[in-house]
């Protein structure tokens, strides 16, 4: 592998763990915890929205997190042929 | 049946799983000892990894935590899982191609130092049987409570069971044991939730009946909660009291605590490939969140059923003579008091000096099903499933301190000429050793165990997850730069939970640094870690060439090999 593909394969690596840090970021921190006041002003069914991203909705996007990154990265590895076997 | 049949039954059968899943997987080679012989299937390892992660304070602790808290248990909900996102991003694939054994393996590797690698095996013990003493404890409890034996008894058991399949099978047989714990404290979890959902609200779905209308027709649950607890003088349920930095931190400290929790990582190395590395962190907290969402609705369902069966539905309190068994029941154990302040004999729970009560938070899940008059077999279980979270959590902790000892003490430091069978014995000796301590811990627990815990998630997020992040993604992060960022966030984080817990624990919130609570403080600390690891690293000469070519390696995922010993 040549140094350049594999900074390549890096700055990929790199962008896709900002982004989907970032919205990691916003429904657990963001949603959940700084802006709980103000989206607790919306209410679904028995929730109030800052509430349920606060005790479910955050997790569940956790999980579907990682589910995305395996994906990605997957299809990253095999671009640039660094895929196990 | 009796509750007390049912429950020697149940938890008779669980233990008899756990010891023929024990003999069945015996460890031969110090890789199945360490590492499960690196062939762990993900799914497997991802249910093995959620009961390792899940313990006695997941099962027993939390839910109660949150009916007491409200808005405010989401630093709970989001922070143990949230970690999960970190690890799977950050950490576990990367570890898994640098294929070792432990963390202070990676951490005296990537920064050639046998200093760093001590300051790592003393963090990685310190935090592990801060943890491991709330499990015996754990144990304790529920022996005492639903066997009718004495706290020292359970113990006792519970470290005979834990010293069995851990001693003898190492990785191996608590992988396989800890997946069918993680079956039997799912099942245990779940049953009574979504009976007590489909009695409150008509709802099989407990993630949903939190959020619907009351089968009784007084409206929505949560909205009958806030209204309850107005009126009885507390903060509404749905809006948090603490303030939104302190949430904010703890939720921090507690998500990087866990993704730097040595026995979490640990499991990600028992896996053949980077990609199962990456998928098993997703199953794992697939389980995990099977039980960390059923926990909130569980919270709110046990604080409406308690609240109305001590207040009366009426509101004018019920009546003690006529007190259902399990308020008697936990009497017995101190973890209910009732002290008849007006002399109406009449309970009365509220926040203001109407108050007559004084309920232990612990209770609430172990006596939720007895609240909601479910049949005894389901109590039993539920006893089961806690008894299932404290050993799984407990066998995962003594393996790591025992590879702490044997692995990272022993053969990589002080005596290196050792044979594979040698330190395989030292290992199973040093499990035997750690099961005692824990035990005894279990049996005359510290006064401080409660406060300690904030100890274990702070320390491994200002020591662990700066120095293992930046071992990754900064190749001028060197031997000097790590050393000194890890004493720094150790020393702080140590010696602000130490201030405020032991010297001055009255001191209020006013006096804490921007108003973060010592449980918070870990997140500080780790900030701190890595502008001195940073700061220094790039102040001083760039690690070896042989460093910096590690770190390109472990970066891509092909190549890699089995964990191994070289």
């Amino acid at each position: 592998m040549t140094p350049e593909k594999r900074q390549a394969y890096w700055k990929r690596n790199l962008s896709t763990l900002l982004t989907l840090l970032a919205v990691w970021f916003v429904v657990s921190f963001g949603f959940g915890i700084l802006l709980h006041g103000a989206l607790d002003k919306i209410q679904i069914g028995g929730f109030k929205l800052g509430f349920w991203f606060a005790q479910q909705g955050s997790i569940y996007v956790f999980v579907v997190l990682i589910f995305v990154y395996v994906r990605i990265m997957n299809k990253l590895d095999r671009e640039f042929d660094v895929h196990e076997d | 049946m009796s509750v007390l049949a049912w429950t020697y039954l149940i938890v008779g059968a669980s233990f008899a799983l756990y010891i023929g899943i024990a003999l069945w997987a015996r460890a031969s080679h110090t890789r199945d000892f360490y590492v499960a012989g690196g062939g762990v299937s993900p799914v497997v390892n991802g249910m093995a990894t959620a009961a390792d992660w899940m313990s006695a304070a997941s099962f027993i602790s939390m839910a109660g935590l949150i009916s007491f808290m409200g808005f405010d248990g989401a630093v709970y909900l989001m922070g143990w899982t949230g970690g999960y996102v970190l690890l799977a991003l950050l950490l576990a694939p990367y570890l898994r191609k640098f294929g070792k054994f432990t963390i202070p393996d990676f951490i005296g590797d990537r920064y050639y130092s046998n200093t760093a690698r001590t300051v790592a095996v003393v963090c990685a013990i310190f935090v592990s049987f801060t943890y491991v003493a709330g499990q015996m404890r754990g144990v304790g409890i529920v022996f005492s409570r639903f066997l009718e034996v004495d706290i020292s008894t359970g113990v006792i058991v519970g470290m005979a069971i834990v010293f069995f399949y851990a001693v003898l099978g190492g990785m191996k047989g608590i992988t396989y044991t800890q997946v069918a714990q993680y079956c039997v404290l799912i099942f245990a979890y779940m049953v009574p939730a979504i009976f007590i959902s489909i009695l409150l609200t008509g709802n099989p779905i407990p993630q949903i009946g939190f959020g619907g209308e009351l089968s009784d027709g007084s409206g929505y649950l949560l909205a009958k909660l806030d209204g309850l607890s107005t009126e009885l003088g507390f903060a509404p349920y749905t809006s948090g009291q603490k303030p939104l930095i302190d949430v904010f931190c703890i939720t921090a400290a507690l998500m990087i605590g866990t993704a730097g929790l040595p026995h979490v990582i640990v499991r990600f190395f028992t896996v053949p490939k980077v990609r199962d590395a990456r998928i098993s962190a997703g199953w794992a907290l697939v389980f995990i969140a099977i039980l960390y969402t059923t926990a909130p609705a569980v919270a709110a369902f046990a604080r409406l059923n308690m609240i109305q069966t001590i207040n009366g539905t009426d509101g004018a309190g019920a009546l003690y003579a006529e007190a259902p068994d399990w308020v008697r029941n936990w009497e017995k154990t101190g973890l209910i008091k009732w002290e008849d302040k007006n002399g109406d004999g009449r309970m009365f729970y509220a926040k203001d000096d109407r108050n007559e009560m004084t309920i232990d938070r612990d209770i609430m899940v172990l006596a939720n099903p007895e609240i909601a008059k479910l049949p005894a077999w389901v109590i039993a279980l539920v006893a089961a499933g806690g008894l299932a979270a404290a050993l799984s959590t407990a066998a995962g902790l003594l393996l790591v301190i025992s590879s702490a000892i044997s692995h990272d003490l022993l053969k990589k430091m002080l005596m290196p000429g050792i044979t594979e069978k040698q330190e395989l014995f030292y290992a199973r000796i040093a499990a035997a050793f750690a099961v005692v301590i824990a035990g005894l811990l279990g049996i005359y627990p510290p006064a401080f165990v409660a406060q300690v815990v904030a100890f274990a998630f702070g320390l491994a997020a200002a020591s662990f997850f700066p120095a293992i992040f930046l071992g990754i993604f900064d190749k001028r992060a060197n031997m000097q730069g790590a050393i000194s960022g890890m004493i720094v966030g150790i020393v702080f984080t140590a010696g602000y939970i130490v201030y405020f817990k032991f010297m001055n624990p009255t001191a209020g919130a006013d006096q804490w640094f921007l108003g973060i609570s010592p449980e918070g403080i870990g997140f500080v600390g780790m900030l701190l870690n890595f502008a001195v690891t940073y700061a220094v690293s790039h102040l001083t000469a760039p690690p070896p060439e042989h460093i910096q070519h590690l770190v390109e390696e472990i970066r891509v995922p092909r190549g890699a090999g089995e964990a191994t010993h070289h």
